[in-house]
């Protein structure tokens, strides 16, 4: 690459321009799933990958996912580093098997002898629009896996720099891309090849009186809360975790050790959510600086509405305000 | 009405029940040094998995499945890989894992509750044994496609039993065995028993064999205690696949001569006299009949052979006995390559909770 190679993207066109540049730059990438070699993908994000890269290392699957997670294993011990799409993640449960039992596994069970660089990417979250089993989120299933790191972009740079580590990684991610953002917005990035540190959150905005802290699609509706509730003269901090497992908890202490409160916003449901860790993990290690709970703004705990309904059961941003103003008020 | 397809599915044995050579061999017989290399692969597993069991009855060993009656496929398939292929195995495969090269102290390590038992010094490339039934056929296409992609003369095994056919994961495998021309050779080792359950409950099909022509392969069925017909039929699927010629899928017949494991107890479900006609099966007298028969074999060597055998496994136990347990710190430092930051904490609470070492 010569020059620089700077475009305004969405976030689907990051994820794109992340793996061409690391097929470019490392033959043993390989991409395989569903649809996404002749068609490019559903969404479009592998388009082109095929043409440039050949068959050979962008291959269309047969229709079975579990294939697809377990195929991405035996690739993966033989030094390849398969990128394998799930067109959702709610077609992923097939393959939690292969996910969970073998590739979060290989390196501990052979005492390192072999090991799966591998990155399992689905869509995943509601909000557009979409037919039944195509909207729910459940990185908490995952994020429950040791052996696993699940990363989940927020925006196009952090999908571009955290895909580039994702593929690099020598263990298995899974990397959640969150489909109602997929085009929500553009970005600069710049095609440079420089990936963004995994197992760190990214604080996206500093304030002084309340930790935000989100991820994925929620960010947009956390970083409005943050807007409006800085237009009423309050100073929120945003926290975007990138990496939901392992946690980066250091950034979350020191942020709510200077804010005293924290609220956490995020799509899944309640119960047994990433949410209850991070809430956890915050009244252990910085319970003398709280000045109020810790309180969660989240998806109800019941099954995803069809899309007439979608929007009832996400999160908003007058429930992020509301929430933020309520523990800022202790 | 036109028949669009008709298929077979071919069966193949060389030797009766007592050894005796029912025509004409094929090529393997006339290899002695390999034969005899595969009759002591065979006696040596199979004192191997007597010793493993007794190591268990007297607690010194954790749950263990017993490889009897699956000493010969096991031994053919390892003899027919070379040993750049990949082995990948279910978890009654001590056969192949000995004929490769795995050491004996790794698979009690294995089975004595120990990680390193999957650490493999000799096979680095096998993939470790699978306990979820029939997930590693999904691995097996994978390391196949991966030689593809590369264009490596190589090939891949992979073993399963037949209550393992009966899930998507085999069906899928060789599925896509058949759509991508991948090298890899399923073996479904027969042994008629999935823990209580027969051979007939988990297929309507005729034979596990022909579910191979559904998937776009060959089907073979040989007689699993039939050493030349295994070794012979493996040889050639192999070369095939080594070749760029697609897989196969060989159906192995023999029988489960022991309980599932040592946590089972198959009087509950199979009679005394159906393990009787099994035993006058075993491949092992099989070939053991017929090198005497060939006159390549002597009560003598075989007397030193069976303490050669007991010698090389006493050794082997020795070994696993005297290795220590790792430290409890172990189940944090493999779990990724470098520990993540996040995790540092909990490793360093077990440190200091095990400072002695492990309960």
């Amino acid at each position: 690459m010569s020059g620089s190679d700077i475009r305004d993207v969405t976030l689907v066109e990051a994820v794109n321009m992340a793996i061409a540049w690391e097929m470019e730059h490392d033959e043993n990438v390989v991409v395989l799933g569903e649809d996404i070699a002749t068609n490019g993908g559903v969404f479009r994000a592998t388009v082109g990958l095929k043409d440039r890269f050949g068959f050979k290392r962008v291959m269309d699957t047969p229709l079975a996912e579990n294939l697809i997670a377990g195929t991405a294993i035996g690739m993966a011990t033989q030094g390849l580093r398969p990128v394998a799409e799930f067109q959702f993640m709610g077609f992923i449960y097939s393959a939690m098997e292969q996910i969970v039992s073998h590739a979060s596994r290989m390196r501990n069970r052979t005492r390192g002898r072999l090991s799966c660089p591998l990155v399992y990417r689905a869509p995943f979250g509601g909000g557009i629009h979409a037919p039944e089993h195509h909207s729910e989120s459940t990185e908490a299933l995952f994020a429950h896996i040791p052996g696993l790191r699940v990363v989940i972009p927020s925006s196009p740079q952090r999908a571009y720099g955290l895909l580039l580590a994702a593929i690099r990684n020598p263990d298995p991610v899974v990397f959640l891309e969150p489909k109602r953002i997929y085009r929500a917005v553009t970005q600069s990035v710049e095609n440079n090849g420089e990936a963004l540190p995994l197992d760190t959150c990214f604080t996206l905005r500093e304030g002084s009186d309340v930790t935000l802290i989100s991820w994925g699609a929620s960010i947009m509706e956390t970083l409005e809360a943050a807007d409006a509730l800085a237009e009423q003269g309050m100073s929120a901090e945003v926290i975007d975790l990138g990496t939901i497992s392992p946690l980066d908890r250091e950034t979350l202490l020191c942020s709510v050790t200077k804010t005293g409160r924290a609220v956490i916003v995020h799509e899944a449901c309640r119960n047994g959510g990433v949410g209850a860790e991070v809430a956890a993990s915050i009244a252990e290690g910085a319970y003398l600086e709280l000045k109020a709970p810790v309180i969660r703004v989240t998806g109800y705990d019941t099954v995803m509405p069809y899309y007439r309904n979608e929007q009832a059961y996400l999160p908003q941003t007058d429930d992020i305000v509301e929430a933020a103003k309520r523990v800022i008020a202790l | 009405m036109k028949t669009i397809h008709e298929f077979s599915v071919d069966s193949v044995r060389y030797l009766d029940d007592h050894g005796r050579p029912l025509g004409d061999l094929p090529p393997q017989a006339e290899d002695t040094e390999r034969v005899l290399a595969a009759y002591r692969n065979m006696v040596l597993t199979r004192t191997f998995d007597s010793k493993a069991i007794a190591l268990q009855r007297t607690g010194k060993c954790g749950t263990y499945p017993s490889v009897l009656g699956h000493e010969v496929t096991g031994t053919a398939i390892g003899q027919s890989m070379a040993q750049t292929d990949v082995f990948v195995p279910y978890y009654r495969d001590q056969a192949t894992h000995i004929f490769r090269g795995v050491a004996l102290s790794e698979l009690l390590l294995y089975w004595g509750g120990d990680e390193r038992g999957s650490a493999w010094q000799h096979c680095p490339q096998d993939l470790p044994i699978a306990v979820p039934i029939a997930t590693q056929c999904c691995h097996a296409v994978g390391v196949a496609a991966a030689m593809r992609i590369r264009g490596e003369a190589r090939a891949v095994v992979c073993c399963i039993g037949d209550g393992g056919t009966s899930k998507g994961d085999f069906t899928e495998s060789i599925n896509l065995a058949g759509a991508w021309h991948l090298p890899v050779v399923f073996m479904v080792v027969n042994n008629q028993w999935a823990i209580s359950t027969p051979r007939s409950i988990q297929t309507g099909a005729e034979t596990i064999a022909q579910k191979a022509i559904g998937a776009g392969l060959p089907g073979h069925i040989v007689d699993g205690n039939d050493y030349f017909a295994t070794v012979e039929t493996l040889d050639n699927a192999l070369g095939r696949a080594r070749a760029g010629k697609g897989g196969a899928v060989i159906e192995a017949v023999t029988y489960r001569l022991g309980d599932h494991t040592t946590a089972d107890d198959a009087t509950r479900y199979r009679s005394a006299e159906d393990l009787k006609q099994a035993w006058d099966k075993d491949g092992i007298k099989r070939l053991q009949n017929y090198l005497h028969g060939e006159g390549f074999w002597s009560p003598d060597r075989e007397r030193e052979l069976q303490a050669e055998c007991k010698r090389t496994v006493d050794k082997a136990v020795a070994a696993y006995l005297a290795t220590e347990a790792e430290p409890p710190t172990a189940m944090m430092d493999y779990l990724f390559e470098t520990l993540p930051e996040a995790l540092k904490p909990q490793r360093d609470r077990i440190a200091d909770k095990y400072r002695g070492g492990a309960l």
